[in-house]
């Protein structure tokens, strides 16, 4: 066990690190400049701006082999590589690959950091060339379609006319379907897992609980923590400790840790982390705090909340979809309680109304939202099965007869 | 169930019929070729697969089942979970060529709306059911007193999800009212052969097992 000092020094010394990530990227990082500003959906122009990004595997002489992931709101573009403030293995490393569903020795894959991120695309932690300074509470509120957008300049950058396919869960299915709505034409198939196409009101309570933890903190001051040489370490901690809490099933927690107490036999009668569930929940914070910007949280989930394709289309979900020649590929986990099944039918229902080509997979697992991260082997199954067929459709492989 | 092979050039047709269903063979004589199909009750996909390979048809399915569902988009097939009584009403009209129930209106909780639903979805329709008039069934319930038990009916009543049995002429009339034309009608007897279509309705409900109807809304 390490002492509260020396863990405190080894965060200070992540800490730095992560904000340097957030200027000067380890991966790509491709500048817009001012003169091709960003339209936000608030109106408000945004530019210069910056994209982060990684790619894996090689793309093909006609660029047809392209597949964009869009990250969820925690993730980055170390979607298959080391990520280089935690040094663990990318966050989809059981997904994406060498002989993965998402196949690089096929697949050209393409992750970026998404805007208002931290980890090198622009965000609040970004110094905003005017002064100088960090963004912080400055940056502008951005919204899913906005993440979308600064994606569609990286392809646009990369040569790509259009995309393979475009996959992501959680905030990262929000911006498939946007993506899908958005471009159709630059959409060739879809894969949506564990999403909604509209925050519910739960959703947006949650949200809203670990944006007021992290502005309680004293640190955080007014947003401005970074000039001022702080960090609200307890806020962004007690954020992510609420949202944890919102990716795993009743089931698993209670299977998991039930009623176990931490290192100790008896109840301590105080407020130490006697439960293990206690002590799981802090460490999961304390972690988050080293390798994450507590604006680009508020900011992220803001955009979140703001996510309605219903009400951005006339009010039916159906007109985001009307032509639309994307095969789509919705996929729900049947313990995910933060984004549920019925939440997944609605779009398959949306798509169907425009007789849109559309496979649905519900995924029998305990494992609450995270499950899409998780070693799902349905999921796997399923992710290649489409995307096989998806592939044959394209021309990128012979046809063949039956798969097996 | 059908364990079809991958086969190349001009075997495939021919390897491929001796594994499959007589009533999915039938239907895909029906359906022309490049044609788009929705499979409502797909099952393990092998009605689409079978349309897909010999008929080059654009194929969607709908499945109760979750594990065939997955298994169905795993083999590449465009799938989704879902049930004909629920699902059906969200398709816009014609929508397909061929809206296709294949030994699933038995096991709906409404047959006609969902036939209803099928006429309006598809330029056509494509119906196969177990014929609840065959004279095996007829003779259970006549001498036995009890529900019948046959290959095509396979389940005791009380585990059976069939809550909606008919006979040819029940499905007959059922069309009628909901002015569906009968553009071709082809029962099966015991042995899977096609009864002659000379022969009177009466035959058909008698000594057909199961029966596949094509049909349009006039």
């Amino acid at each position: 066990m390490t002492t509260e000092t020396d863990r405190t020094a080894a965060d200070s010394k992540v800490e730095r690190a992560s904000l340097v990530e957030a200027t000067r990227p380890s991966s790509e990082v491709v500048h817009f400049p001012v003169h091709a500003p960003l339209t936000l959906s608030s109106g408000q122009t945004f530019g210069p701006f910056s994209i982060a990004y990684k790619t894996y595997g090689a793309l093909n002489a006609d660029k047809s082999n392209a597949i964009l992931i869009c990250h969820a709101l925690t993730g980055d573009q170390y979607v298959a590589s080391e990520n280089p403030v935690t040094k663990k293995p990318g966050w989809w490393i059981s997904l994406v690959g060498p002989g993965k569903s998402i196949d690089t020795d096929k697949y050209f894959v393409i992750c970026s950091n998404i805007l208002g991120g931290c980890l090198g695309s622009s965000g609040p932690a970004s110094i905003d060339p005017e002064t100088g300074k960090p963004y912080g509470l400055s940056f502008p509120v951005i919204t899913i379609a906005d993440m979308v957008e600064a994606q569609v300049r990286l392809i646009d950058h990369l040569g790509i006319k259009s995309l393979f396919s475009v996959v992501g869960g959680s905030m990262g299915g929000m911006q498939v379907l946007e993506w899908a709505a958005r471009h159709p034409q630059r959409v060739f198939s879809a894969i949506p897992i564990a999403t909604a196409a509209h925050h519910s009101a739960q959703n947006i309570a949650f949200h809203e609980v670990g944006r007021q933890a992290v502005m309680a903190d004293p640190n955080w001051r007014g947003g401005r923590y970074l000039e001022e040489g702080t960090f609200p370490r307890n806020g962004l901690s007690v954020a992510r400790m609420a949202a944890h809490i919102t990716y795993l099933s009743e089931d698993a927690l209670q299977g998991k840790f039930g009623r176990n107490l931490q290192e100790r036999s008896a109840k301590t009668f105080s407020f130490d982390a006697d439960f293990q569930i206690e002590s799981y929940l802090r460490y999961q914070g304390s972690t988050f705090v080293d390798r994450f910007d507590a604006n680009s949280y508020l900011y992220i989930t803001r955009a979140m909340d703001y996510f309605d394709m219903e009400a951005d289309n006339g009010g039916k979900l159906a007109n985001a979809f009307h032509g639309t020649r994307t095969r789509f590929c919705v996929v729900s986990f049947t313990s995910d309680w933060l984004y549920p099944t019925r939440e997944s039918r609605d779009i398959v229902r949306a798509l169907n109304a425009v007789a849109a080509n559309v496979s649905f997979v519900e995924i029998e697992s305990d494992k609450g939202h995270d499950a899409f991260l998780l070693d799902e082997p349905e999921l796997f199954q399923t992710v290649s099965g489409f995307l096989g067929a998806a592939a044959e459709a394209r021309g990128l492989v012979a046809r063949s007869g039956t798969r097996g | 169930m059908s364990v079809v092979q991958a086969h190349t050039g001009t075997d495939t047709a021919k390897a491929v019929t001796q594994h499959v269903r007589v009533d999915h063979q039938l239907i895909a004589e029906m359906v022309r070729p490049g044609s788009r199909v929705l499979d409502v009750g797909c099952g393990d996909g092998a009605l689409l697969d079978l349309l897909r390979r010999t008929r080059d048809v654009d194929g969607r399915g709908v499945e109760i089942s979750r594990e065939k569902v997955n298994a169905c988009v795993a083999r590449g097939l465009s799938v989704i979970q879902g049930d004909a009584d629920r699902d059906l009403p969200a398709y816009p009209d014609a929508a397909f060529d061929y809206a296709v129930l294949s030994l699933t209106i038995q096991a709906t909780r409404r047959p006609k709306m969902v036939l209803d639903n099928l006429l309006r979805i598809g330029r056509h329709a494509i119906v196969s059911f177990p014929n609840f008039g065959h004279w095996r069934v007829r003779s259970q319930l006549m001498f036995r007193g009890r529900m019948p038990v046959t290959e095509h009916l396979p389940e005791q009543w009380y585990d059976s999800p069939d809550g909606h049995l008919c006979t040819i002429k029940d499905f007959v009339a059922l069309c009628a009212m909901l002015d569906a034309r009968v553009e071709q009608k082809v029962a099966f007897n015991t042995a899977g052969q096609k009864l002659g279509t000379w022969l009177p309705l009466t035959a058909h409900n008698l000594l057909g097992e199961k029966a596949v109807f094509l049909l349009t809304r006039t």
